[in-house]
């Protein structure tokens, strides 16, 4: 986002940022990097919003209006998958390439030529997912888990791309967490050890090892999807020997880890933003990262939660549900340390602590949403209805979502060298928060109450909360048109930051000037007592 | 950093403006899309499709690119570019990739482990899934290898297994003496000895090569003589995705370590700088380990 | 922003959420109770973990709240230096760790009894289909196996707002499940395409049907009354169409109920074996074709290419009888058309044949008589 040109006078790499379009295209700088997936990220959320405002105004009232069930399905497939792999996921990784250089006193990532590469096998991807709504037969309609067989016997022809889309994806995420865990792991400023990083950097660390583990299987399962399709496997077919439910063993392998990985990243932007703006050290740091790391841990043994009604013997039942629940432990340790570093602090209230609260509250009713899922008997009513629906969108819209912005509102100071408009963040924030509750609780009620998920149309007694929901919708979703627009005038102007930015912040990445020059720690700092808050 | 902060301080090579990461991108999509258009051509029945022609032009570009991108890195090394800091990236890079593919093979093993510990039971109505007095194919009878599928009018199961002794033991023999050569050819670079270099990994490509040539006939053997061919059910889906994906790791490490005979027949490595040599070793050395792991789960306890 | 501002939000907002809950009716915010012994159990271990839930939240969240209105620098506060403490941190991990274990216990007590299906009374198996289920009440004795097809009533013109919707909207079938109260019913559930979920509430039974495997479930219901539920898996296009009912009777009406089901099957038999004219083939077959048909191949015959194939002027269609009645009667694995020789009986089967032969501007001017259809099916 900052165009400043900075003169570098070391002799092997002196280069600024090349001028015009290609700059982006050729860069290979950490900074312009994390540029590019923060837009390519804005991107795709608009875009998987546009879709998801689209299934909320066919949900307003019963009765089919706007679209046809089969394009429905198409909606919901697709708003899936970019909400997941086009905007959290990217966000993330944008905000690991701006930031952890800076927060572990590194002169770029550590193969920057590849974090290029990483990043521009993306738009293609994406490109290619999307271009599935033009082809004959439409575009995956078998929602974001691609069930066999629907997704395989029974899926459009372009399924095919969708796999291949998925493998580009895939290739693009290991690639980049490659680049991070080898940044943290060799390029840290000499002296900081592992348990001076910024808890930040800490649960990058931890997610970018989950997405190493993980998305290999995903390529795994979308192959033998593949074959099924177009060499005749067995894979999925029981005449054959296979099982339906072992596609949802591997996806769930895959998935599973799949949500901590949108939701590790935020933990560390809140637990960087809530010290600063209480102005006291974050409660418990060392918990915090054996949290993180309990949660990744146990996040591979708790997949077939998302199981429950497959019929699964008694005792993987009980297996699941008690590992499931156990997750709540080192959460709570998470939520608790937040609110006791907030605890006698000297709080203020600017954009960026707004978010990160209103992330504690929402991500945690949230997840208490999700402990009530656990209870395998009580998932039989939960169990794909809109309760399912409301959990997730708590975690991940409210959480994973609003932590970004948070993160953006934090750091685009140091980004631009200018001061967001404080009145027009929290009017910002005021809009979705007030949004996306109207948006989301009712959704709890009606799941309740039985209204399944990936309908387009319902029975009466649903009505009500339907339209307060999509009235939420479309106010949280056009808010978001103006935090671009907040963005956008934050990039051309404004007040002068400082380098320090906020007056409780700590960290490397405020010691050097708003914005951050092109090249930062091409020698690396000297002083680290400034490295964790 | 594990080093003392006195030490003196390295500069770390950070590459200026490339144009290969694009050209890499738009050759691995140009490949993929005419994959994707091949298969739904081939799999609908046309005559022809233009995705050949796509999935060529990716490649070549691809190709290309990755030819260049590895040469640039090789000549910057050789320009003393790097620094120790540097080389560690790249070892630590190798190192996750590989547990990258490691997962990927993890997955098509828990596959095959599902099937064949719960799956194909659970089928036939035995374990604890579901009720015993009924079932959905009458008279199927879990066995593995699976030969007998319970509808074998969609998946003719295959006649017979495919078994250890013949083929798969030479290759694993193949295999676990390419790991020894190799490993010869290793300390030849350590010992400065060129000769040996050159002698053992010129002896471990032929080695890979031979490999690939009996898996190739033991395929022909499976389609023509056995009945077992990648629409034979369960037991010829894992048995062809396993070796399939393993035999393809290996064609491409055989590649890598030809790359490498060329390139220390030209002069390079010593033993303070082979990484390029070390990281081929790693990758011959990990498609060895699942190798070992497939021979035994998929042909001795597998037939 | 200033306080006064902030609460104006903020009254706005608790405005907001008041009246979007006052504007409904309470019994549509909950799970139901159900009719079930089982049913009544999960209700209760939902509220228990609910309320744990509401009151971890409440206590948490007021702390936040209490923080931020008291630990303000506005307000002059200054910030304290402590950063950890381990006793604290060891009472809020032990705490949860109870939380948990008291709500794993009655937990693990329903699932246990959910999952003894033990010695049933009835064996139903249910097949779903897209998007239909069908029903058989499994007999030792085959002639008495009832047996039929349970699908949407909701007329294609409350769907698309041409007509107002009446009660039961999207919850009607043409056929309900009809058991007897107070007996265990076993339910043997299946598929013959993709994923489907057999869910009823008031029984709290969810399961999935899932092609090559039969899972069973059960349920005793203790009060008469109709139910009604939805498949709970996406299964493609008419997913949202695919509802559930189940008339829960007395047993002597159950009995009355199931004599005269195996009756009309019987009867079957004599409308099979009588000749059809040309004109009453098509009258029923045109029936037979909105049922069952329509839903993918469209009312006009023209499908919805490529997932579902225009039979207007299509090869098999228009082809030698033969390969008509064999996709008809066998359906083609592995796509979506299904095997109608399980669903229909002989006389709709030849009348639906004759139909898509001579409809939408097919002119073969052929029929088949229900009687050879019969014979091929392998009837005496
Ligand atoms: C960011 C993403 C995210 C996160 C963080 C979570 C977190 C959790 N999720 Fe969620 N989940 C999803 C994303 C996420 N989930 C998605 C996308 C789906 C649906 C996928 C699909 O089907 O499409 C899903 C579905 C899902 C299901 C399957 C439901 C179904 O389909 O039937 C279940 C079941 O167990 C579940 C459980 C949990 C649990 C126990 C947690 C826990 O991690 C939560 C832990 C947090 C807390 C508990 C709150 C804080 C703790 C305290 C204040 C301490 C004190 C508390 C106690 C002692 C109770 N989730
Ligand atoms: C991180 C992930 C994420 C995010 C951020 C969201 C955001 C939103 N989701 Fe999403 N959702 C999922 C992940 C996510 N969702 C997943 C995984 C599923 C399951 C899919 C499946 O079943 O397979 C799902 C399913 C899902 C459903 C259920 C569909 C069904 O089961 O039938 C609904 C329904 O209300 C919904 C609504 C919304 C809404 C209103 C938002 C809002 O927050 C969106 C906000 C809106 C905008 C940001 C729009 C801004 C754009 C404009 C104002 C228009 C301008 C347009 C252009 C310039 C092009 N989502
Ligand atoms: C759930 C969807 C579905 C339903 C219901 C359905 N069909 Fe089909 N039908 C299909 C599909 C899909 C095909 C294409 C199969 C293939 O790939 O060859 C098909 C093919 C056919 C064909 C062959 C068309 C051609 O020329 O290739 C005929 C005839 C046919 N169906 C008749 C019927 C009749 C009669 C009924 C009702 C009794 C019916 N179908 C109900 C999905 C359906
Ligand atoms: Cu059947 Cu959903
Ligand atoms: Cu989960």
């Amino acid at each position: 986002m900052s165009a400043v040109i900075e003169e570098n006078h070391h002799d092997d790499h002196h280069h600024g940022p090349a001028k015009g379009i290609m700059r982006w295209v050729y860069t290979t700088n950490h900074k312009d990097i994390g540029t590019l997936y923060l837009w390519l990220s804005f991107a795709m959320f608009l875009l998987g919003g546009a879709f998801a405002l689209v299934i909320r105004a066919e949900l307003f009232q019963p009765g089919l209006q706007i679209v046809e069930p089969e394009f429905f399905n198409q909606l919901i497939t697709l708003h899936g998958l970019i909400m997941v792999f086009g905007a959290v996921m990217p966000a993330f990784v944008g905000l690991a390439n701006w930031l952890v250089p800076m927060m572990i006193g590194a002169p770029d990532m550590a193969l920057p030529r590849m974090n290029n590469y990483s990043f521009w096998i993306l738009p293609f991807a994406f490109a290619m997912l999307s271009s599935t709504l033009f082809m004959e037969g439409g575009a995956p309609n078998f929602g974001w888990t691609f069930y066999a067989p629907l997704s395989t016997d029974f899926g459009p022809p372009s399924t095919t791309y969708f796999i291949f889309a998925v493998h580009l994806m895939g290739i693009s995420s290991i690639m980049g967490s490659i680049n991070i865990i080898v940044t943290i792991l060799n390029l840290r400023a000499p002296g900081m050890t592992l348990m001076q990083m910024p808890l930040f950097v800490w649960t990058w660390l931890i997610t970018a090892y989950l997405l190493i583990a993980v998305m290999p299987v995903l390529a795994g399962v979308v192959t033998m999807m593949l074959m099924d399709i177009h060499f005749g496997t067995a894979f999925f077919n029981a005449g054959g020997g296979g099982d339906p439910v072992l596609f949802q063993h591997i996806f769930w392998f895959f998935g599973h880890p799949e949500v901590y990985i949108m939701i590790l990243p935020a933990f560390g932007v809140v637990s960087a933003i809530i010290p600063t703006f209480a102005r006291k050290r974050l409660f418990g740091y060392s918990s915090m990262v054996y949290a993180t790391a309990s949660i990744a841990f146990l996040s591979f043994i708790v997949w077939a939660h998302h199981m429950f009604t497959v019929n699964m013997p008694l005792a993987g039942m009980l297996y699941f549900m008690y590992a499931t629940m156990l997750i709540a432990i080192p959460t709570g340790v998470k939520v608790f340390n937040w609110v006791a570093t907030m605890w006698q602090g000297s709080m203020t209230f600017e954009t960026p602590m707004l978010f990160a609260i209103a992330f504690v509250v929402l991500f945690t009713i949230g997840g208490l949403s999700g402990l009530m899922l656990a209870i395998a008997p009580a998932d039989f009513q939960y169990h794909d209805t809109y309760f399912v629906v409301a959990h997730f969108h708590y975690v991940l819209v409210p959480g994973s979502v609003f932590s970004i912005m948070a993160a953006v509102y934090y750091w685009l100071p140091k980004w631009t060298g200018n001061m967001y408009d404080e009145t027009l963040g929290k009017t910002h924030f005021w809009l979705s928060f007030v949004g996306i509750n109207i948006l989301f609780f009712p959704q709890h009620f009606v799941g309740l109450a039985g209204m399944p998920r990936r309908i387009p149309d319902y029975a009466l007694q649903f009505a009500d909360y339907n339209m307060v929901s999509t009235v939420g919708a479309f106010l949280f979703g056009f808010s978001q048109i103006f935090f671009l627009f907040i963005v956008i005038k934050t990039i051309r102007g404004g007040k002068k930051a400082t380098s320090r930015v906020w007056e409780g912040a700590h960290g490397l990445e405020w010691t050097i000037p708003s914005p951050a020059p092109y090249h930062t720690f091409t020698t690396p700092p000297k002083d680290l007592t400034e490295a964790h808050g | 950093m594990s080093e003392a902060t006195n030490e003196a301080y390295e500069t770390y090579y950070v590459p200026s403006d490339s144009k290969l990461p694009i050209m890499a991108s738009i050759g691995i999509f140009l490949t993929v899309f005419g994959i994707g258009n091949v298969l739904n051509d081939m799999t609908a029945g046309a005559e022809h499709s233009i995705g050949g022609w796509i999935l060529m032009v990716g490649g070549l570009l691809m190709g290309t690119t990755m030819f260049i991108w590895f040469s640039t890195v090789i000549k910057e090394n050789h320009a003393k570019m790097y620094s120790q800091q540097m080389n560690r990236s790249f070892v630590w890079g190798m190192g996750w990739f590989i547990f990258s593919e490691v997962m990927f093979f993890a997955a098509f093993f828990g596959a095959l482990f599902y099937v064949r510990v719960f799956g194909i039971d659970w089928i036939a109505g035995l374990g604890n899934r579901g009720p015993a007095d009924v079932v959905y194919f009458e008279n199927f009878v879990p066995a593995w290898p699976l030969l007998n599928t319970p509808n074998p009018e969609l998946f003719p199961g295959a006649d017979k297994p495919m078994g250890w002794f013949g083929l798969p033991l030479v290759n694993t023999i193949l295999l676990v003496s390419s790991s020894v050569t190799l490993t010869i050819a290793h300390h030849g670079i350590k010992e400065g000895n060129r000769k040996k270099l050159i002698t053992w990994l010129g002896i471990t490509v032929a080695l890979a090569v031979a490999f690939l040539v009996c898996q190739v006939l033991e395929y022909q053997e499976a389609y023509s003589h056995l009945g077992l061919t990648l629409n034979a059910g369960i037991y010829g889906t894992t048995f062809f995705l396993l070796t399939g994906f393993h035999g393809a790791h290996v064609t491409l490490g055989t590649f890598m370590l030809a790359v490498m005979l060329g390139r220390a027949i030209k002069g390079h490595f010593s033993d303070d700088d082979c990484f390029g040599f070390e990281a081929a070793a790693w990758y011959w050395h990990f498609v060895d380990v699942v190798w070992i792991i497939l021979f035994f789960v998929v042909y001795v306890f597998g037939s | 922003m200033d306080r006064a501002k902030q609460s104006k939000w903020l009254v706005a907002l608790s405005l907001l959420m008041s009246t979007s809950l006052v504007s409904a009716d309470w019994s549509a915010l909950n799970m139901r109770q159900g009719v079930t012994e089982i049913s009544r159990q999960v209700y209760d271990l939902h509220m228990m973990v609910l309320w744990v839930c509401v009151v971890i939240g409440i206590i948490v969240f007021s702390i936040m709240i209490y923080s931020m209105l008291v630990h303000r620098k506005s307000l002059g506060a200054v910030p304290a230096t402590f950063h950890h403490s381990t006793t604290v941190e060891i009472i809020w991990t032990v705490l949860p760790i109870v939380i948990l274990i008291a709500m794993a216990i009655p937990a693990t007590t329903t699932l246990s009894a959910m999952y003894d299906a033990g010695e049933a009374d009835i064996d139903i198996e249910v097949r779903g289909l897209q998007w239909k289920w069908q029903y058989t009440y499994l007999n030792d004795d085959p002639a008495k196996e009832v047996k039929f097809i349970s699908s949407l009533l909701t007329p294609k013109d409350e769907i698309y707002n041409r007509a107002p919707k009446r009660e039961h909207y999207l919850l009607d079938v043409d056929n309900e499940l009809v058991i007897p109260i107070n007996k265990k019913i076993r339910f043997l559930i299946t598929s013959s395409d993709v994923i489907h979920s057999w869910w009823m509430p008031d029984f709290a039974v969810k399961k999935d049907a899932i092609p090559g495997f039969i899972h069973e479930s059960w349920a005793i219901v203790e009060t008469p009354g109709t139910y009604r539920g939805k498949c709970a898996e996406l299964c493609g296009k008419d997913h949202g169409f695919m509802p559930i009912v189940v008339r829960a009777v007395e047993q002597a009406e159950y009995d009355d109920w199931l004599v005269a089901k195996q009756q009309a099957a019987a009867d079957v038999f004599a409308i099979v074996g009588k000749e059809w004219s040309h004109e009453e083939l098509m009258v029923e077959g045109e029936k037979v074709y909105t049922q069952a048909c329509a839903v993918c191949h469209q009312s006009n015959g023209q499908g919805l290419p490529p997932a579902f194939p225009t039979l207007v002027g299509g090869a098999i269609t228009i082809g030698p009888m033969e390969g008509h009645i064999d996709i008809v009667v066998n359906g083609k694995a592995g796509t979506a058309m299904q095997a109608f020789g399980a669903q229909l009986n002989a006389a709709q089967l030849a009348a639906v044949i004759t139909y898509e032969r001579n409809a939408w501007g097919n002119d073969k001017g052929d029929s088949v008589q229900p009687k050879e259809i019969h014979a091929m099916l392998g009837g005496q």
